[in-house]
């Protein structure tokens, strides 16, 4: 069922060379995802060393979303193994909380929770899952909220809020978490184009601050400017994995040279 | 004053006059024709009889507190169960299936039976069992009667709320490392009552006219009281005093809704 290394691109298992000291932080091993017979996520393998910025690029439908999700374990994976920082998460029947407090996820859509306010949307998880004190989940709040600009925004819901700022503020709220690794997905896309820039500068410092960041896009050049390394999927199918400066200029697979054609024409 | 503001005013003004004078024409032709029906002069004697309504009034009254003190006390009862129903109705773990399977059988049994047939089989069966008092009171399992059928409807109510908030938010709350349990209890109930609150205010007013149906076994409440007036005078304006009082908190309770439904409404889109 499973094939062997050899078989695999070697970019896959490669990681960057100025991370090759640490062990990956997540190891994903023959990952496959089936939605009624459909096969979404298909023998993916793919290591994310601690502190890389791992770009997923593909058509919509290629299953970007779903890997993200069993990543955070919010689907079940049919088939494969996934390691964080050694331990195996895949594990049918794992309690998936734990898992969750250190792998945090921002959707496309936000998904803040429209009922409360800003400070309650943060400090909500710290206080019950951290058994932080009000106290204290809403000091790291507001440290949070200023770092990104949003410190006068507490008090308001979400719905009084700009798309780029709620979308600042679900990052803000995986944060408080105080997560190892951050799965972005496709977090601009919902965004009027002039709002795009404010979320992009927060994924930056974020990187900045040596987060581990598997971020999925359709900004190619954002994605050519920050990435350690891109990894093109199609059909659910890892094509190919390399480093920006590889992948948008000279990629191997004929695949990825179609799809880039296509996308950076428009 | 702009002129915008100055037309929107003058248009304002009109429509008020058109209003009352239509409804005064209106007024004029009920009070002009209905007198003249042949029974009218025998109606008026036995249901608009000022002076049996005024010397009635006060009794009815008191036996309203009645009516109150049951939708009081059954009101916070039906709101816990319709909650714990709802939530069986919408347990996910294979575990605590049978709960579900319970949920289900509440809901539709206490849906199906006609409200007045309930009160009658509790309200006089568990009684008939022999219990010691208080618990061979009528009044209580009367009441325990409207309980159980209210909590079914108002189980529905909240369950299609609960169904209607998006799976992205459970996904969100998950993703946070929240319980299944946090995860109801701070994003999805939340949302699902205040979605259904108007829907609630209807079981709430309906249940409000419902308690007069203990009327039919015991307790002497409004309804039951404007009968034995009835009786006693051989007229019927008792009843018309009942119909006053029950419209004095129902009307309010019925705009405050629409009002809630109307803001509802607004926000949405
Ligand atoms: N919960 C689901 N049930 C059934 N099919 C799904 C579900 N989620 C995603 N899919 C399907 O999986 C495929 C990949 O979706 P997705 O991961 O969202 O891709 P991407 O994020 O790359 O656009 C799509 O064809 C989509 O219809
Ligand atoms: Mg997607």
């Amino acid at each position: 069922m499973t094939r062997s290394n050899d078989e695999l691109p070697a970019s896959a298992r490669a990681v960057p060379e100025s991370l090759v000291n640490e062990l990956p932080r997540l190891r994903l091993e023959s990952v496959s995802k089936c939605f009624d017979e459909v096969t979404v996520c298909d023998q993916i393998t793919l290591d994310i060393a601690v502190g890389e910025m791992l770009c997923l690029i593909g058509a919509s439908g290629s299953g970007k979303s779903t890997l993200l999700r069993c990543l955070n374990l919010l689907e079940p994976v049919d088939d494969g193994r996934i390691w964080l920082d050694n331990t195996e998460i895949s594990i049918p029947g794992l309690d998936p909380g734990p898992v969750r407090k250190r792998i945090g996820i921002v959707f496309q859509s936000f998904n803040l929770f429209p009922h409360m306010t800003v400070m309650d949307n943060i400090t909500l998880a710290p206080k019950r899952v951290l058994q932080q004190e009000p106290e204290q989940a809403q000091s790291v709040a507001r440290t949070l909220l200023a770092q990104f600009g949003l410190e006068d925004k507490a008090k308001e819901y979400p719905d009084r809020l700009s798309g780029g700022q709620q979308q600042r503020v679900a990052i803000v709220r995986a944060l408080a978490m105080k997560p190892e690794v951050m799965l972005l997905d496709e977090i601009t896309s919902a965004l009027d184009p002039e709002l795009v820039g404010e979320v992009l500068d927060v994924v930056r410092a974020l990187k900045g601050q040596g987060m581990t960041i598997v971020l999925a896009t359709h900004e190619m050049s954002f994605a050519r400017e920050v990435a350690d390394r891109v990894c093109f999927l199609d059909k659910g199918k890892v094509v190919e994995v390399a480093p920006p400066e590889v992948m948008f200029s000279n990629p191997a697979q004929q695949r990825t040279q179609q799809f880039l054609r296509r996308v950076l024409q428009q | 004053m702009t002129p915008r503001q100055r037309y929107e005013q003058s248009e304002r003004r009109r429509s008020v006059i058109v209003a009352a004078v239509s409804l005064a024409a209106v007024g004029a032709v009920l009070a002009w024709l209905v007198p003249m029906a042949p029974g009218w002069e025998a109606v008026k004697r036995s249901f608009f009889n000022w002076p049996i309504l005024v010397k009635t009034f006060p009794t009815l009254l008191k036996a309203f507190m009645l009516d109150v003190m049951i939708f009081a006390w059954s009101l916070p009862l039906i709101i816990v169960l319709a909650l714990v129903i709802a939530l069986c109705r919408n347990v996910r773990s294979a575990a605590l299936f049978p709960l579900r399977v319970f949920g289900a059988f509440y809901t539709d049994i206490f849906r199906g039976v006609p409200t007045i047939l309930l009160v009658y089989l509790i309200g006089f069966g568990i009684p008939g069992l022999g219990l010691p008092r208080p618990w061979n009171s009528p009044y209580l399992w009367g009441t325990v009667a409207l309980v159980l059928t209210y909590s079914a409807y108002v189980a529905e109510v909240l369950r299609s709320g609960i169904e209607s908030v998006h799976a992205s938010q459970r996904s969100a709350a998950h993703s946070l490392g929240l319980s299944e349990a946090d995860t109801m209890r701070y994003v999805v109930l939340p949302q699902a009552i205040r979605r259904q609150i108007p829907a609630m205010m209807n079981f709430v007013i309906a249940l409000q006219k419902d308690v007069a149906l203990l009327s039919f076994i015991g307790p002497v409440e409004l309804l039951r009281q404007a009968n034995v007036y009835k009786s006693l005078m051989a007229n019927f304006t008792p009843y018309v005093g009942a119909a006053i009082i029950f419209l004095c908190v129902t009307i309010p309770a019925t705009r405050y809704t629409d009002h809630l439904l109307a803001k509802q409404r607004a926000q949405r889109s």
